[in-house]
């Protein structure tokens, strides 16, 4: 479904992406991890058209779709839940939902909101109250069902669940479950590398601008590199 | 009297609010202080100095004339004068605030040169029509200002809050690369709204005619600097803080000048900008976090 091959990108003279390249299929999670700094976000970044590559392709869906804009790719069907939320935080949740289904010109708008919040209540609870008033938990859950509401086919999530609490962790990956069985491909970056890998069907690895290892889920949760660097904290 | 003065002042201020929300919703989605809209305001009075004085056609026909001009002029100025200097590399954050100085000596230098300078008189059939009740005398000229003005302002924010488009220009206002992210083209909601903002400048410009009855190539600047001294004193970029600020602005300068000392009358504007800022640096509805981070 997607293909990412070798891209470079650049800020500035700095170069953060040395050559990736990297295929999700349809229907499938794949995670991505990596330490700070490893260019995941860059990645993420690159994929949805913020950030342009200065080598390298995207296709997706057989389509080069290498330096289209973010708003041409979300009508592609590719959606980014950018690290850190951005929720439009002067406007109501109300209005942050339907700016998820701006692209969309059909008539099921105002179902698929109202379904929405009945999937999330928190939502329908808060629905009048403005972004930038709610807890970080529930700006990660206004931020996925916004991005679902542009029905993407393929779903891009920027670490969903940083800074939150163990509980509401928990209900993220649950989310991640649920969009995977409606049929959603999604492509997650995580520092939480074993819960990833656990919903994962496919994990790469990044360090330094390139990716270093990448192989089936389950392989990698058994991979001595990766229980060393990110889930060995058994004695901890 | 004081009543009279009051519906002076009401006038006039409404008029600011139409020029401050023009300089409000660039602000809002550019981060940057437009200095040519003033000018482009007074290219709007000379337009209906033009079809109604001149070409002695109806004001109808001057609103729509001035609406069309600046509406291109809002044109021109973003393609020409602004997205090329955009998230280019090493241009500095201050290039589109000199390139906007630079267009608005542009059209200053260019009314001067075509319509000359001092006073022009901008006639229209009704200016002395008057209305007398009890002992106040009203114009005809300042309610319609007035309803206009009003009007306006209320199909802008029914426009933002309600519409899509309303909703994508807040989006972008607020943050470009989330609007993006959410299918919003941006670069045509930027142009929009720089299109929308300088036809609100031209409106005014008619307006300003019809109430004092006189057009200058001068007149952009200081209308300029009073629409950004009240988008301070409303808030950056915040539509309400525009509209309120405005009208306080025009009922104080008219309760100066008829209770005062005239010669004050402009210095209004920024003695009350300094107190503002002295006491609530975001203005009077500006938020507390810094939203002109950008
Ligand atoms: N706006 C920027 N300007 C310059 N360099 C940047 C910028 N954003 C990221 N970088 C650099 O690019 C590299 C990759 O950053 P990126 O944000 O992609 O990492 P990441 O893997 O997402 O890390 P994290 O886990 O901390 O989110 C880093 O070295 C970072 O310093
Ligand atoms: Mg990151």
């Amino acid at each position: 479904m997607l293909k990412v091959k070798g891209i470079e990108t650049f800020y500035g003279k700095i170069q953060a992406l040395k050559g990736v390249s990297l295929e999700v299929e349809q229907g499938q999670v794949v995670t991505l991890l990596g330490a700070n700094g490893a260019g995941k976000s860059t990645t993420m970044k690159t994929i949805s058209g913020l950030l342009k590559p200065k080598h390298g392709t995207v296709e997706f869906l057989g389509e080069n779709i290498t330096g289209l804009r973010p708003d041409q790719l979300l009508r592609k069907g590719i959606a980014l839940v950018p690290e850190g939320r951005a929720i439009l935080s002067t406007m109501t949740v109300m209005e942050n939902l339907e700016m998820g289904a701006y692209h969309r010109s059909d008539k099921n708008i105002k179902k698929d909101i109202e379904e929405v919040m009945e999937q999330f209540p928190i939502l329908k609870e808060r629905s009048e109250q403005l972004g930038g008033t709610l807890s970080g938990g529930q700006q990660q859950m206004l931020a996925i069902a916004r991005a679902l509401l542009s029905k993407p086919k393929l779903l891009l999530l920027d670490e969903p669940s940083m800074g939150l609490a163990p509980l509401i962790v928990a209900d993220i990956f649950k989310m991640i479950r649920e969009i995977k069985a409606a049929g959603t491909t999604v492509l997650l970056v995580e520092q939480n590398a074993k819960q990833a890998l656990k919903v994962a069907d496919y994990g790469y690895v990044m360090e330094t601008g390139k990716v270093i290892i990448n192989g089936e889920a389950k392989d990698l949760l058994e991979d001595a590199r990766i229980v060393e660097a990110y889930l060995g904290k058994k004695s901890s | 009297m004081l009543l009279e003065q009051l519906i002076n002042g009401l006038t006039l201020g409404s008029i600011y609010a139409i020029v401050a929300l023009g300089f409000t919703l660039v602000f809002g989605v550019l981060g940057i202080i437009n200095m040519a809209h003033g000018e482009i305001f007074m290219i709007g009075a000379f337009i209906g100095v033009l079809v109604t004085s001149v070409l002695g056609l109806p004001l109808w026909i001057a609103f729509i004339a001035a609406i069309a001009v600046t509406a291109l002029l809002g044109y021109m100025l973003e393609r020409i004068a602004l997205r090329p200097l955009r998230g280019k590399q090493g241009v500095s954050h201050l290039a589109p605030l000199i390139s906007t100085i630079g267009v608005s000596i542009l059209l200053e230098n260019l009314s001067h040169h075509i319509f000359g300078a001092g006073n022009h008189p901008f006639r229209n059939s009704f200016a002395e029509i008057q209305i007398q009740i009890g002992s106040i005398t009203i114009y005809i000229v300042q309610i319609l200002i007035f309803v206009i003005s009003i009007a306006l302002m209320l199909i802008l924010s029914y426009w933002l809050s309600k519409t899509k488009a309303g909703k994508a220009l807040r989006a972008t206002a607020e943050n470009l690369e989330t609007a993006s992210l959410l299918g919003v083209n941006t670069k045509r909601t930027i142009t929009t709204t720089v299109i929308i903002a300088s036809a609100l400048g031209g409106i005014a410009g008619i307006l300003v005619g019809m109430a004092f009855n006189s057009v200058n190539p001068q007149m952009g600047l200081s209308m300029g600097l009073k629409g950004l001294a009240i988008i301070i004193l409303g808030g950056m970029g915040n539509v309400k803080g525009a509209m309120a600020g405005g009208l306080l602005l025009g009922v104080a300068e008219t309760m100066i000048v008829a209770y005062g000392d005239s010669g004050y009358r402009d210095a209004v504007a920024f003695i009350t900008i300094i107190f503002v800022l002295l006491l609530r640096p975001q203005g009077l509805f500006g938020k507390n976090t810094s939203e002109a981070g950008r």
